[in-house]
C-alpha cells in the first residue's frame, strides 16, 4: 500500500515538471517531437534509477558514517557526472541499438536538475533504498508522461493559427500552464 | 566601454532568463513571491560572479579533457558556501527556496558562462559578466515574482495592494508560473520588435 502511495503520488499528485519544476530544460528543449521525447524519457529512467540508488548508498555509508553530510551537493552532482559518462561508455559496448537510441540524450542529462533533485529529495524523505527505487522509476515515468503528452500538444500546435507575438516559446509556456492545471485536478488523490 | 558592455549585456540585450531561455527551473519554480525570486536570484548571481572569477584565475591550470568536471567543482564549492550563509543567517528564505539552492548547481547559466566565457576571458571581464548575467538573472526572477504575487494575492514585497480575497489563486500555484512567463516572453519579444 506504502508503494502504491508512492507511486501515485510521484506520478500525478506531485509530477516532477508540473508540479516541482525541476526538468523544465528538456522539458521544453526536446518536446518538439512525440519520438525524441519518448529516447529522453527513456534516457531520464535509466539514469535517474542507477543514480538514485549509488547517490543513496554513498550518502548511507560515506556521507552519513563520517559526518561530512555538507558535502552532499558536490559529492552527488560528480557521481551523476561521472555515472552518466560511465553509462554511455558500457552502453556503447553491450547495446549498439540502444546507445543510438538514447546517445544523443546522455550527455545532457547531467545538467538536468530532476536527476539531482531526485537524489537528494530521497534523502530528505528518509526513504530506504526500495522507497527510494520505487520513487525514482515513478518520478521518472511522471516526467515521461508530462513530457509525451506535451510533445503531442506541441506537434499539433505547429498546424495552429497562433497570433504572431505568442509563437514560440510564450505559447509553449502557456500550454504547459494549462497541462499543469489538468494535473492539479489530481491534487487531494493521495 | 567593452567591460561596460560586457556588464550590462546581461540585462536586457542577453539577458538569461528573457531571451535565452535558460535557467527555467529556479525561474519558474521559486517565483511564487518578490521576495523569494530577488533571494534566489542574488544567491545565483553571486556563485555566478564568484565561479566566473575562479574559473578565469585558473583555466590555464586545467587540462581541456578534464574541464567540465573541474568547473562542476568550482561551482558546487560555491553553492555549499551559499547553502551555509544562508542556513545560518536567512533560515526564512532557506526554508522557502528549498531544494531550489543545492541546484544552483546544475543552473545552466552557471555553466553556460563557464564554458562560454570565463574559460576564455581575464579574471576582471569575466567577474563583470558574470555579476552583469547574474543581476540580469535576479532582475527577471524579480519581476516575474512580482507580478505573480500582485495577481495571485494583490501584494507586492508583502505589502498588500488590494485585498487578497480578489486575487487569483491560480498565479501563486503551479500553472500560473508557466502563464505568466508565457505571457512576459511574448511581450519583451514584441517590445523588441518595435524598438
Amino acid at each position: 500500500m506504502e508503494y502504491v502511495l508512492i507511486i501515485i503520488s510521484a506520478i500525478f499528485v506531485n509530477n516532477i515538471v508540473l508540479n516541482q519544476f525541476l526538468g523544465i530544460c528538456p522539458f521544453l528543449g526536446v518536446s518538439k517531437k512525440i519520438s525524441t521525447a519518448i529516447g529522453m524519457t527513456g534516457a531520464v529512467t535509466f539514469v535517474m534509477v542507477i543514480a538514485t540508488i549509488v547517490t543513496y548508498l554513498i550518502q548511507k555509508l560515506v556521507l552519513d558514517p563520517f559526518g561530512i553530510a555538507y558535502l552532499q551537493t558536490i559529492s552527488f552532482i560528480l557521481i551523476i557526472a561521472a555515472l552518466v559518462q560511465l553509462v554511455e561508455i558500457i552502453l556503447k559496448k553491450v547495446s549498439p541499438p540502444l546507445y543510438q537510441a538514447l546517445g544523443v540524450f546522455l550527455p545532457l542529462i547531467t545538467t538536468n536538475c530532476a536527476i539531482l533533485g531526485v537524489a537528494i529529495m530521497t534523502i530528505q524523505k528518509d526513504f530506504n533504498l526500495v522507497e527510494a527505487v520505487v520513487f525514482a522509476a515513478s518520478t521518472a515515468i511522471g516526467f515521461g508522461l508530462a513530457l509525451v503528452t506535451f510533445a503531442g500538444i506541441r506537434e499539433q500546435l505547429d498546424l495552429m493559427d497562433i497570433p504572431k507575438g505568442m509563437k514560440g516559446t510564450p505559447i509553449a509556456l502557456v500550454v504547459a500552464g494549462l497541462l499543469a492545471l489538468a494535473f492539479m485536478g489530481f491534487s487531494g488523490i493521495v | 566601454m567593452n567591460q561596460w558592455n560586457n556588464f550590462s549585456k546581461g540585462f536586457f540585450k542577453e539577458n538569461a532568463v528573457f531571451t535565452l531561455l535558460l535557467g527555467m527551473c529556479p525561474t519558474l519554480g521559486v517565483t511564487s513571491s518578490a521576495i523569494n525570486g530577488l533571494g534566489m536570484g542574488l544567491a545565483t548571481a553571486f556563485v555566478l560572479t564568484m565561479s566566473n572569477i575562479v574559473i578565469a584565475l585558473i583555466k590555464d591550470l586545467i587540462p581541456d579533457k578534464v574541464r567540465i568536471p573541474s568547473f562542476i567543482v568550482v561551482i558546487a564549492t560555491f553553492v555549499t558556501i551559499v547553502e551555509m550563509l544562508m542556513q545560518a543567517y536567512l533560515p526564512s528564505l532557506f526554508e522557502s527556496l528549498g531544494l531550489f539552492i543545492p541546484l544552483i548547481v546544475v543552473n545552466c547559466i552557471v555553466l553556460g558562462r563557464a564554458e562560454a566565457f570565463a574559460s576564455k576571458n581575464n579574471a576582471i571581464s569575466s567577474m563583470l559578466d558574470g555579476l552583469g548575467m547574474g543581476l540580469g538573472f535576479a532582475m527577471a526572477l524579480t519581476i516575474l515574482g512580482t507580478f505573480r504575487e500582485f495577481l495571485g494575492s494583490g501584494k507586492i514585497f508583502n505589502m498588500t495592494i488590494f485585498p487578497e480575497d480578489y486575487g487569483m489563486l491560480v498565479f501563486v500555484l503551479a500553472p500560473g508560473a508557466f502563464i505568466a512567463l508565457g505571457y512576459l516572453i511574448a511581450f519583451i519579444n514584441n517590445m523588441k520588435k518595435t524598438a
